[in-house]
């Protein structure tokens, strides 16, 4: 309570955190729904997960670091062992959602676009930061929803959502332990050993050559493990950082147009099968490059583009 | 070469994605072992990663989000979403394809998913973009399916990457935000979004006209005569 009420602790960040409170009781919830699932094969292993991470959202501020790093690696074994699962959907029939749609028409995008527009004026024009005004796009479209059908109760908002987490499982963390593994690789000096030899390869201070490498090896890497978000961890702490930014480069500019260079990666290869190999199945397509064939002179396009938007607004 | 074991967490990751084993497990196994062969000790790998994870729990904003998500999917969105581009009749084929492309992105920068290929462009769009031969007197050749199926997917695939990029407190703007922080560099979500203006734009444009260019190619090359008989 102590941190609700300190005066010198930022209204944003107290916002932040009672966010996280939220998010926590959420994912909490879906834990506790899941063990009382009886369509849910695997009760346990999914409530251990969920209710481990959302105990980590909730209160992890007052939580030694030690013992919130023994939490994520606990949570991890059911989602390794594969015992996290979900019951049956509970969604509505395709004539609800048509009904519902005859009914509310293009209304029902006020409350789709409430989140992104909250996320932008937040960012913008306050001190409260984009995620305080996501949180409050998603109160404004849930508050909306309630207004346009007496159907969305309070309850079914939850439902909803602990099934939405349910479909999208476990790998919904994989940014977040993506983000820890870099964190890991800059204290274990993972950094400077990339950096000592790539440094045989761009003279020191070349920081078009810096971007160059980086973009390209951004593709690359993201061609071979078919995931930008592996990729943009491992790049950037390697070459980005030394060879780039430590110049002077804009962080900004450059560290967020890599990704998207490795967006371009990942639109020429069968690895991010999800996307490209996949919808040739859905699609019943005879060839199975289908899909990448059409995205190869896109791809090509805009990492270019990219390379030289990086070089000249450095 | 004690240096080089440092690495071992780095090619982890790369054979480990390559050879599509568990991601959780690859990210796990590589946090392990450079943690222990880069002299953190466990106690020091702990230490970093509860405080990795609890200082980046705002890359779970989707969660709350999903708040919303999952209710608007109760309420029709993808069913209105379909109402609306079916206004767009008597157009070709690449037409149709880039009315939701623009669509797509401008929904993509909202973080609104229609469910892929699987949820939209199969039952929809595609449907669709056949519509527009039969109703110019054309049979799909089993050829321009095959490129009509495959146009499709990449617009969505494009517009989602390039779009998502758009959102403010997207995934992937977080995480290049914590990596950048990791490095002490300190930046915000609105900047991060907005450098990618640009690219999302020329991205759309580049594939709406490359798009349109290839459809006009095909059209010339498999109905090249019919085509003028029909009009």
């Amino acid at each position: 309570m102590a941190f609700f009420t300190d005066s010198t602790i930022l209204l944003a960040d107290k916002l932040l955190e009672v966010l996280y409170i939220v998010m926590g009781l959420i994912v909490m919830y879906t834990g506790v729904k899941n063990l009382t699932d009886q369509t849910n094969q695997k009760r346990i292993g999914t409530a251990v997960f969920w209710i481990i991470l959302g105990v980590i959202l909730a209160f992890g501020r007052w939580i030694p670091a030690q013992v919130n790093g023994l939490l994520v690696l606990l949570m991890t074994i059911p989602a390794i062992a594969k015992r996290v699962g979900k019951g049956e959907s509970r969604l509505p029939s395709k004539e609800y959602m048509q009904n519902m749609s005859e009914k509310l028409g293009l209304k029902v995008f006020i409350p789709a676009f409430a989140i992104g527009i909250f996320a932008i004026v937040f960012a913008l024009f306050t001190n409260l930061g984009a995620l305080v005004g996501v949180g409050m796009g998603v109160l404004v479209a849930i508050i909306s929803l309630m207004v346009l059908s007496s159907d969305n109760k309070p309850v079914t908002f939850l439902n909803d959502a602990a099934d939405m987490l349910g479909t999208v499982g476990p790998l919904s963390m994989l940014p977040m332990l993506l983000a820890s593994l870099g964190a890991v690789f800059t204290s274990a000096g993972v950094g400077e050993v990339i950096s000592s030899g790539v440094k045989q390869v761009i003279p020191e201070g070349n920081v078009v050559l810096g971007i160059i490498v980086y973009a390209i090896g951004m593709v690359l890497f993201t061609m071979i493990m078919g995931n930008a978000f592996a990729a943009i961890t491992v790049m950037t702490v390697g070459i980005g950082g030394p060879f780039v930014l430590a110049y002077g480069a804009n962080p900004a500019l450059v560290g967020m147009l890599a990704l998207t260079c490795g967006y371009c990666g990942t639109l020429l290869t069968p690895m991010a099968a999800n996307f490209n190999i996949v919808p040739v199945a859905m699609l019943e397509m005879k060839n199975k490059y289908g899909v990448i064939k059409n995205q190869v002179f896109i791809a090509l396009f805009m990492l270019v583009f990219q390379i030289v938007y990086m070089i000249l607004f450095r | 070469m004690n240096d080089l074991l440092t690495l071992l967490g780095v090619v982890i990751v790369i054979v480990g994605f390559a050879l599509k084993l568990d991601a959780i497990l690859i990210i796990t196994i590589s946090l392990i072992v450079t943690a222990l062969v880069g002299g953190l000790g466990i106690d020091g790998m702990l230490e970093v990663l509860g405080t990795s994870f609890v200082n980046n729990r705002g890359m779970t904003i989707f969660i709350l989000i999903m708040l919303a998500t999952g209710t608007l999917e109760r309420n029709g969105l993808k069913e209105s979403a379909a109402t609306f581009i079916q206004r767009f009749k008597n157009v070709s084929a690449s037409v149709i394809v880039a009315i939701y492309g623009v669509f797509r992105m401008i929904m993509a920068a909202f973080n609104v998913s229609f469910g892929g290929v699987a949820g939209f462009v199969r039952p929809i769009i595609y449907p669709m973009t056949l519509g527009t031969l039969e109703s110019k007197g054309l049979e799909p050749t089993p050829e321009y399916e095959e490129e009509l199926k495959g146009m499709s997917s990449a617009m969505e695939n494009i517009c989602w990457f390039f779009g998502q990029v758009l959102f403010i407190g997207g995934p992937g703007g977080l995480l290049v935000q914590s990596t950048l922080k990791g490095l002490g560099y300190d930046v915000s979500l609105a900047t991060l979004a907005m450098y990618e203006i640009p690219v999302a734009i020329t991205a759309l444009i580049v594939a709406c006209v490359y798009f349109f260019w290839k459809d006009k190619q095909l059209m010339k090359k498999i109905y090249g005569n019919t085509k003028k008989e029909a009009k």
